[in-house]
């Protein structure tokens, strides 16, 4: 209440508000500042989700079905994901760092010219990887249950009509993941529209705005600059996009699942 | 089509079986003859899906080998063996149309296009799903998309046999009947191989030439419902076939008497001294209750099925059963019981054996 409040008024510090109404809400949606760092943000999803799902899929596709072997891969595939947000942004630091990090260094040896602190390209690459490396075992988890969850007999019926390996995939596996990858696709989505902790530690948003993302921005505004009213009337709007567009998703994806069956 | 030659062919899910417990389907030996109806029956877990599965090369054998015809395909694939099987639970691919699906098999073997037409649309007249041809498979009930895995399992006219895993577990009742009798006439029709498992006595007896009895792993026996019914080869074929099974009574025999408790009763053949656990088998079918000579039986309880009666009785501590035509009237001084000496099996060490047939000098038994 407190946010929304903030987001109708103006104040000049000694607690002292004056009503605004909706001034900052037309000077953000006025502001071009906000637009880029949405671009970027959609921007963003949309890259990560193009190569997390199917990397998923291939991931699970790919894990020991059964025995010991299946066991290792679940604890190995968990481990990103047990580990805290900032560590994670920490651990990519380091590991991208020209002079000591494992990747930068080796990156520089080779003749390529890597900095993600200072050029746009290398610092969304890593945002990317990080991304990718942190959660791309999230959706090869959920398919892989997905997949455990398909009886026997319909690869042996498929191996009795004689189906390629991709008509098991497509007219099978597919089928039975859209569940999870209904879920996965929406988890990874506000997840990542969301996404604060890991390029704030890594670049803080830079080189210059390169990277930085709606929260990032809106942290920036609120406890950089101070400016409590832009700032809450922009986290208020933040947080209907993620509501509308997480709604329209999920409703999308339930129509569509409904008029198949009745179909 | 082919005749399918199972030699010595056992199997264990152990990769290293050690005795003869490891082996879920212990030594069978068998030849199924080209165009013939077989049922696989036995409880569930006695190794009928197994034996299925090394016919269908979903499995391949620990040991022995199958020939189809002369040729030996142990090692070939489900493909190169040209089987069709439909499984317990219904298979269907979901995102496509119930045409598609019935298409699917045909389409992977690149048939031509009016072929697979034709094909289609007779499978599906016959399995009554020609209106639904275009409707996506994932709507459907559990019995009509059973009806399309049955469908695709005989779309294929050039298969080498059919096999069905207890494929109308899913089914309602009264389609059971209706899909079982469509089958036959598909087998009818076309002669393709059948094998058929079930754990179902009925559907094994009305669907099939030749019933196959497996019991723990083993093929107990091999025969015609009738076969089965009257001269059952092990105490489980006795005990499994028939509702009730078969009665049994543990005896002492020597030539064509067997002794029981003191009392005696003609058979209709000659053991001689048999060695080993004896058991008197005998249907229910073929007791009959008696006011005169015979043994005594305690009556405990009297079920009218509508075209039979069937009585729980006690005889020598032991229950058995009695069925009764439903115009036989049952009086209360009907306390002895007849067993009919043609219709008796001896069991040795749970095994029927043969004895010498008497010939009779003299009409009737009792």
């Amino acid at each position: 209440m407190t946010v929304v409040n903030y987001s109708f008024q103006d104040s000049f510090g000694g607690n002292e508000f004056f009503w605004v109404g909706l001034e900052w809400y037309r000077e953000l949606l006025n502001s071009e500042r906000l637009w880029d760092a949405f671009g970027r943000q959609l921007l963003f999803s949309f890259i990560i989700l193009l190569i997390e799902i199917p990397l998923g899929i291939l991931v699970a596709l790919s894990m020991p079905k059964k025995g010991f072997s299946a066991s290792i891969c679940l604890v190995l595939m968990s481990l990103p994901l047990l580990i805290p947000y900032n560590v994670v942004g920490t651990i990519w630091q380091v590991f991208g760092r020209a002079d000591i990090g494992l990747l930068g260094r080796t990156l520089s040896d080779l003749g390529i010219s890597y900095n993600y602190s200072q050029n746009a390209f290398d610092a969304w690459a890593t945002v990317i990887a990080m991304d990718v490396w942190h959660w791309t075992s999230l959706v090869a988890l959920l398919c892989y249950a997905g997949l455990r969850s398909i009886p026997n007999a319909y690869y042996q019926a498929a191996e009795i009509d004689q189906a390629s390996r991709w008509s098991v995939f497509r007219y099978i596996e597919l089928p039975k993941m859209r569940g999870v990858l209904m879920i996965a696709i929406l988890l990874r989505f506000m997840d990542s529209f969301m996404i604060y902790t890991e390029p704030f530690v890594l670049t803080g948003g830079g080189p210059g705005n390169a990277t930085t993302f709606l929260s990032i921005d809106l942290v920036k505004m609120a406890l950089g600059q101070f400016d409590l009213g832009p700032a809450a009337a922009f986290s208020l709007m933040y947080f209907l996009v993620i509501l509308l567009i997480s709604y329209v998703f999920y409703t999308v994806m339930i129509s569509a699942d409904k008029s198949e069956a009745k179909r | 089509m082919a005749s399918i030659t199972l030699e010595h062919i056992a199997h264990s899910y152990d990769p290293n079986p050690g005795g003869e417990a490891d082996f879920a389907l212990k030594e069978v030996n068998y030849t199924w003859e080209d165009g013939r109806a077989y049922a696989l029956l036995g409880p569930s877990g006695c190794g009928k899906t197994t034996l299925l599965n090394l016919i269908s090369g979903l499995l391949t054998p620990t040991r022995g080998r199958v020939l189809f015809d002369d040729k030996e395909v142990t090692a070939s694939s489900t493909a190169e063996r040209n089987i069709a099987q439909v499984f317990q639970f219904p298979v269907v691919y979901d995102t496509m149309t119930v045409g598609e699906n019935l298409a699917f098999p045909l389409r992977n073997r690149r048939m031509e296009r009016q072929y697979v037409r034709e094909r289609v649309q007779r499978i599906a007249e016959m399995i009554g799903l020609e209106s639904d041809l275009d409707k996506k498979a994932r709507g459907l009930t559990t019995d009509l998309k059973q009806k399309i895995s049955l469908g695709r399992g005989m779309v294929r006219d050039d298969v080498n046999a059919i096999l069905f895993d207890e494929p109308l577990t899913v089914i309602d009742p009264h389609l059971k009947w209706e899909l079982r009798t469509q089958l036959k006439s598909l087998h009818q029709e076309f002669g393709h191989t059948m094998i058929y498992v079930t754990h179902d006595q009925t559907e094994a007896l009305t669907f099939a030439e030749k019933v196959v009895v497996m019991h723990d792993g083993r093929v107990v026996q091999i025969g015609t419902p009738k076969e089965l019914f009257e001269t059952p080869a092990h105490v489980f074929v006795g005990y499994f076939i028939g509702s009730p099974g078969m009665n049994f009574l543990p005896v002492a025999v020597e030539g064509n008497k067997a002794h029981i408790d003191g009392a005696t009763i003609s058979l209709g053949q000659d053991y001689g001294k048999p060695n080993g656990g004896l058991r008197l088998g005998i249907r229910p079918e073929f007791v009959r209750l008696t006011k005169g000579d015979g043994l005594p039986v305690r009556i405990n309880r009297i079920q009218d099925v509508g075209r039979h009666k069937f009585v729980n009785a006690t005889l020598f501590d032991i229950e058995i059963d009695i069925a009764a035509d439903e115009g036989f009237a049952i009086e209360s001084d009907m306390t002895k019981v007849t067993f009919d000496p043609e219709k008796i099996s001896i069991f040795c060490d749970d095994w029927r054996i043969d004895g010498k047939t008497i010939v009779q000098t003299h009409g009737g038994a009792f």
